[in-house]
Formats: structure tokens, sequence, C-alpha cells
């Protein structure tokens, strides 16, 4: 905007030119076209909370907003899992059973062997390396497609959980280190610290990017689009931890007339700026790097990426790998939250992981679909059961609605694809 | 004239006991395009997969710009310069021109995709070769029409610095003013110093873009005609073997 290039730019755009309305105006259009990314997914998440508000007045409290997302984690970072081999077309039904199984060879290591902690997490993330190998052996080099491969391992590795564990076994998590994810919270000042590290580092990259298209001799898009983008990100990260900041501890009411003294509950919680983390990596692989890139290609046309140089099967065992590792995390996260890791941790879980991926937007046929989407799948399928919850509905409606609201994404996804003209299968 | 930038002699390949191509001699030069034509099942297809290193050849001679080489892999076609743009296209339709153009090879800065020089590069690739009909390089390719696809596609060999572009029937799937475009295209692609080969079934477009006609006939290479020397019925009766090849090329 107020650099001009080296030389003139050229004249087939980019979609960088024109002023901000020009801009704006371009993206309500990619929208009526079909592109909705995630817009249904976050309507669908402000109506509920909404919803949920009036309903319940517990809803819209810091301490229900620190439960929300210490629920949703979970999930979240399966869905978050899924999305690298969804996108390449593949599934992987034993994300939920990995996530179990690691956690079971963590705690069982912990217990019964007295393994240092650290030691016994790289184990599991060492299992979760191996199981990730493995389906991509056979899915990428043996050709058997993802699903039966899964599918096999979903069967057996709920057996294997049963070795580990033992029939009707559980085991408590006693590593404080673990416990804390889902249990404890950033001291206060850490959370503004952190909170000042992100918003400088999303300002830093916006600022580089500009650069290196500016020097590139390319168009930039005005300077108050990316300003205001930030400003907004800022303004809502500092409402949230400031709402995370406020005393959520149960008031032991009063005593003649004096607040009687508890241990307050305040902060941001640890998993937060833990999830937050995976996410934006993850993004930044997907968007930045010449892997994603390959990722991308290979789920949009496998023949194409194939006849352009990509290794093919090495990104698909790729995608295998880095799903396995994160259902890892997502096993550490529900030990975390439950307290205990039994024979069924995980079993129930990749399907809601699933569905929370393609309630966020990302397409099951690969090609596309982003992580924030999952992620904010995994909100909207997290909000439903927490504010179904506090209504102190039975969970079978918790399940209907959830079963509703997935076949609903799909359906205004679909329709917008149909009425913008394209395919209907993407 | 010139060293032809491709020039096969003899070349042999069988699948089993059927022989597909039976000692085939084919010349391409630098800014000129040459058309190759043949019925089906005349060993078009096989041809340019030997090209490309895909299917490597049995037997015979295979010289680039001169120099005698092997094409047994489609990284050493590649390595020399020779691009194939398929009927089929090979794009991703989930990504857009600047990622398909640069699929394979993407340019980085500090680990990161470099996306404004991508950009740049894509732009004036694609205005080098006059295109007038992309709006913006940051189209989704699922949104572009066949004849963009083809442009697309076409502009990915020119940015790769092609010596050699061998198209397969790239207006088979076009309308009019699309094909128009296309073979504009394709002759502004020659005018910039590349050798061209094109296969086609459309007469009329061969004789509007082609300096060189070379007809296939079950395995053989009946004829190498100058356009200029020739007429549709000839190059009709040398496809289905009516006409025999009596003339050598100038």
């Amino acid at each position: 905007m107020t650099t001009t290039p080296a030389t003139p730019p050229p004249t087939i755009g980019s979609g960088h030119e024109g002023s901000a309305r020009d801009q704006i105006s371009a993206y309500f259009r990619t929208v009526r076209q079909g592109e909705m990314g995630a817009l249904p997914a976050i309507g669908g998440f402000v109506v509920l909370a909404i919803l949920f508000s009036f309903l319940s007045s517990s809803f819209l409290t810091p301490l229900n907003l620190a439960n929300l997302l210490t629920q949703s984690a979970t999930l979240m970072t399966l869905a978050m899992a899924l999305v690298f081999v969804i996108l390449l077309g593949e599934i992987d039904l034993s994300a939920g059973v990995t996530s179990g199984v690691t956690a079971a060879i963590f705690v069982v290591l912990v217990h019964n062997f007295q393994v240092p902690w650290l030691l016994a997490l790289a184990a599991a993330f060492a299992a979760g390396l191996a199981i990730g190998t493995f389906i991509g052996f056979f899915v990428a080099r043996v050709g058997i497609p993802s699903f039966v491969v899964t599918l096999g391992l979903f069967l057996g590795f709920q057996g294997l959980q049963l070795v580990i564990i033992g029939t009707g076994g559980a085991y408590r998590i006693e590593t404080p280190e673990i416990a804390a994810i889902m249990n404890k919270n950033l001291p206060i000042p850490v959370g503004w610290v952190l909170y000042g590290v992100a918003i400088a580092l999303a300002v830093g990259i916006a600022l580089w990017d500009r650069a290196r298209r500016t020097r590139a001799g390319v168009a930039n898009r005005p300077l108050i689009l990316m300003w205001g983008r930030l400003v907004a990100i800022a303004i809502a990260g500092a409402l949230f931890v400031a709402f995370m900041s406020i005393d959520r501890a149960a008031s032991r009411g009063t005593l003649n007339g004096v607040e009687i003294p508890h241990d307050a509950i305040e902060g941001v919680p640890i998993v937060v700026p833990i999830a937050v983390g995976l996410l934006w990596i993850g993004t930044f692989v997907l968007d930045r790097t010449r892997y994603g890139r390959h990722l991308y290609a290979v789920g949009g046309n496998t023949e194409a990426a194939r006849r352009a140089g990509i290794k093919v099967a090495a990104i698909r065992m790729s995608a295998f790998i880095v799903c396995s590792t994160l259902a890892v995390v997502a096993g550490l996260f529900d030990a975390s939250r439950i307290g205990v890791v039994t024979a069924s941790s995980g079993s129930q879980i990749v399907l809601s992981g699933v569905a929370a991926a393609v309630v966020g937007g990302v397409s099951l046929f690969g090609g596309r679909g982003r992580l924030v989407h999952a992620a904010i799948g995994a909100l909207v399928i997290a909000v439903i059961a927490n504010g179904l919850g506090l209504l102190g509905l039975p969970a079978g409606i918790n399940f209907l609605v959830t079963g509703g609201v997935l076949i609903l994404a799909a359906t205004i996804d679909a329709l917008s694809r149909k009425r913008a003209g394209g395919t209907l299968i993407r | 004239m010139d060293v032809p930038v491709i020039e096969l002699s003899g070349v042999v390949k069988s699948f089993g006991p059927v022989d597909v191509l039976k000692g085939v001699n084919l010349t391409a030069y630098a800014g000129k395009v040459t058309a190759l034509v043949g019925d089906n099942g005349a060993g078009k297809s096989t041809l340019v997969k030997g090209l490309a290193g895909v299917q490597p050849f049995d037997a015979g001679e295979v010289r680039f710009a001169g120099e005698p080489v092997a094409l047994h892999t489609p990284r050493e076609a590649s390595a020399l310069g020779i691009e194939v743009v398929y009927q089929d296209l090979a794009l991703c339709e989930n990504l857009d021109i600047v990622q398909n153009m640069f699929l394979g090879r993407e340019e980085t800065a500090a680990g990161t995709l470099d996306e404004g020089v991508m950009e740049r590069q894509a732009s004036e690739t694609l205005q080098s070769l006059s295109v007038r009909t992309v709006k913006s390089v940051r189209q989704k390719v699922s949104s572009l029409s066949g004849g963009q696809r083809q442009t697309v596609a076409i502009a990915r060999s020119v940015l790769k610095k092609a010596k050699l572009v061998i198209l397969d029937e790239p207006t088979a799937a076009l309308g009019v003013a699309q094909t128009e475009q296309v073979l504009a295209l394709v002759r502004r692609l020659a005018e910039s110093g590349v050798a061209v080969i094109i296969i086609s079934h459309n007469l009329v477009d061969v004789f509007k873009v082609a300096d060189y006609i070379s007809v296939l006939y079950l395995g053989n290479m009946v004829a190498q005609l100058e356009t200029k020397d020739t007429n549709n019925n000839d190059v009709i009766g040398y496809i289905t073997g009516v006409k025999t090849y009596e003339g050598s090329r100038a």
C-alpha cells in the first residue's frame, strides 16, 4: 500500500488487489460460490451458545467455559489428528483405540514398572509412531484400504488394551504433570505473558508475509485488513484471558455478612495453550511447507501429484504417522481429565472425531479442509454435550442432537455447493 | 536445417508378442510444431510414453539436441527438459493456479513456501504466453473451464523451462472458442523456442497449428510431411493406409 514494488506488478491479478471493500466483497462472493469453510460450524456454535445461555444461567460463566474447553480438548486433538488422513481421502478408525492403548502403556509403565514419567511418555509416543508406521505401511505399500487396516486395529487394540490393563482394571493417573494438564490452571501473569507472545508471533508473521510479497513485487492486501484481523484476534484473546482470570470457585456462602474464604480457581486451563500450540504448528505445516502442499495435492488428485514428482506413498505413510502420534496426545488429555485409564479408554471417541471434522467443514473425499475446521467442529459437539448436560437432559438426547447437527452440517455444505453448480461430492 | 531437439531412429517397442512400434523415426525442431497423427492403435500413445520415460523403448536410438541419451525413467526425461501435457491434464482441482504450476518444485525461503515469488513467476509465465483468459492466478482450478485448465497445464511446462513439450490431444474436450485459444497458445509456445509435438485426431486443428505432420500407421512412421506441401486428403490417406509415402522430407 505504501511501498512501491521495484517492478510494476503483473497485470494478471492474484486476488490481493483492490481496496478493503473489494476484498470483502470478493470474500462474500467465494462464500456464495459454496466455499463456506467453517462458517456453518461457527454459526452453529454461536446459535447453540446463545440458546444455552438463555436456557441455563450457568452456561455463560467462567467455570463452565473452562469446563467446556477441557471437555472439548481431547476431541479437538483427535479431530485434528484425523484431518491429516482425511485430507488424503483416507480414514483412521483406530485413532481412538491408539489413544487408549498408548495411554495404557504410559500408565502401566509408570505404575507397575516404576519408569520415570518422561521416559514412559517417550514410550507412549514411540508406540504411537510405531502404530502410525504400521498402518501407513499396509495402506501405502501393501495397498489395503485404510478403512480395513484401521478397522482391524480398532478391533485388535481393544483386546491389546485389555491385556495391558487387565479385565476390569483401572489405573489412576498419579503423575502430577499429566494430571495438571486438565485440572490445573496457568498463573494469571503467565497466561498474559503467553497471550503477549502469541499476539507478537501473529503480528510478526503477518508483517513477514507482507515483506516477502513486497520483495517479490506482487500485490498486497490493504494494510487495514491485516490490522483489522490482528486487532480482532487480540481483543478476543484478551477477553478470553481476562474472563479466565476471574475466580470461578463456587462461593461457600457468607457468615455474618463476610465471605467465607476459599481457594481460588482462576487462570487459563493448562490444556488451552497446548491445544492452541498444536493447532498453530499443524496449521503452519499444512499451509506453509512443501509437505503440507503435497498432502493437499495427493488428497486432491493422486495421479497429478505422482506425475509432479511427489512421493505419494511417503506422504500417505506420513499422514498416518502424524495422526497416530497426535492420537497419543489425545489419549493423555483424556487420561488427565478422567483421572484414570481403563480397558475401554478411547474406544468410543473416534467417530466423534470424524464427526467433528465433518461438522467443521473437512471433506471426507480428501483435499479440502483445515485443522481449525476440525477444532471448531469439536467445539460444536462439545457445546451440545455441555449445554444439554447443564439442562439436565438425559444422555440419549445428546447423541440425537449431535447426530442431527452432523447431518445438518453436511446438508448445508452439499446444498451450498449444489446451488453454486459445483459437484456434490466435493 | 538445425539440429533437431529430439531425433528418434529405429525405435522399437513390443508388449509380449505384439509389436507396437516397429522401427519408428521422428524428429522435432525447436520453434516448430510437429503433429503426430494416426488412427487408434497406431502407436501414438506408446511413442509418447517412451519419450516421457514412462515405458522405455526396447531398441532404437534417441538423440536429444544431437546427443544420444537414455530415456528410462520419467525423471531422466524431465531432467532433459521433456514435458508431457496429458489429455486428462493432471491438475489438482483443490489447488489454485500458482500451486498447480509449482507443484512438486515449490519455491521456498527459510523452509516455508515463498508464495510471492511463485505468484509472480506464474503471472509472468502466463503473460509471456499472452494468456488473457485467466483473471487471477489464485483461482482454484476447480473454477476454471477446460480451455483455461489446458492453458495452466501448458504454462506449467513452460515454467519448467521445457525444451520439448508433448501435448496429448489438447483440444479433444474443448468447444470452438476454447480450441482457438489453445491452438494460439500452442503457436506462441513454439515461437518461444520450444519444440512442440502435438497429438491430435482433428486434422483441421493439425493443419492450423503444425509445421510438420508425422503419420503413424500400425507402428510404422509412414510419412513425415511439411504441412505446406501436403493436404487433408493425403494425410487421411496415410492415416488409413490407403496411400503410401514416396517423397522425402525437405
